[in-house]
């Protein structure tokens, strides 16, 4: 009989999940968002700044971005556990994957609400 | 059971069947997308949206020959990103998952990737 050692830290399911999860998300806010831009083509300032001054294209587009640093993360991670093996630079970069997506986060919160 | 199996590891003479191109060039553009992707289309947005001189700022960088390029450089990295990824969701729910389908819809998206960059880019340039 193989004797299985289960190793890892057991959340690559809700990870996969998640990955698909946000895409399906991300596929919706781009498609909705085509539409919008398809029946009020913004050719001017004010044009965009009424589209994304209504309260409901600033929410979904920041449910979008947090779908996409999710997104983003977990990809980036699935390849840098691929590529780099050495631990310490790993998680060094991991560690700046991180602050750079909270600091997007923080950017996006300021262009839509600030 | 322990079989010799050829090795053939030389990077110049092994050629990838499309739908292993379609998977690496989701990576890289994956990462592409991340960075300077994320970035560009957050300072982007920001130009758009800040005054009405910020606006017209971005207008006048995007006449650029280079933006243009670059623009619909990443333009296809999305595109290709976004048909790939759709392409994956529905082999995970176990539709198009034969040989000949797989390859069919490999084509596909490499195809539709290219088709609505070309579309898109125009409209933009």
């Amino acid at each position: 009989m193989v004797k299985r050692i289960v190793t890892g830290a057991h959340y690559g399911l809700l990870d996969w999940l998640a990955q698909r999860v946000t895409a399906v998300v991300m596929v919706i806010y781009i498609l909705l968002l085509v539409v919008v831009l398809l029946i009020f083509p913004p050719n001017d300032y004010a044009a965009w700044k009424t589209i994304f001054g209504n309260q409901w294209t600033r929410i979904t587009s920041f449910l979008f971005f947090v779908s996409l640093c999710w997104h983003a993360w977990i990809g980036i991670r699935n390849i840098l556990m691929d590529y780099i093996h050495e631990t310490g630079i790993r998680l060094t970069i991991q560690v700046l994957v991180i602050l750079s997506l909270l600091f997007y986060t923080v950017w996006a919160i300021d262009i839509m609400w600030g | 059971m322990h079989r010799k199996r050829p090795k053939h590891l030389n990077l110049m003479e092994i050629k990838l069947p499309l739908p292993a191109v379609i998977s690496i060039l989701h990576r890289v553009s994956g990462v592409l997308l991340f960075f300077p992707g994320i970035p560009i289309l957050l300072y982007s947005l920001q130009m758009v949206l800040d005054s009405p001189q910020s606006h017209d700022e971005f207008q006048i960088l995007l006449t650029s020959l280079l933006v243009k390029s670059a623009l619909i450089l990443f333009l296809w990295f999305f595109m290709h990103h976004f048909c790939a990824g759709i392409r994956y969701l529905v082999l995970d729910l176990n539709y198009g998952i034969e040989l000949e389908q797989a390859r069919m819809s490999s084509k596909l998206v490499f195809v539709v990737g290219i088709v609505l960059t070309l579309w898109v880019g125009t409209a933009i340039w």
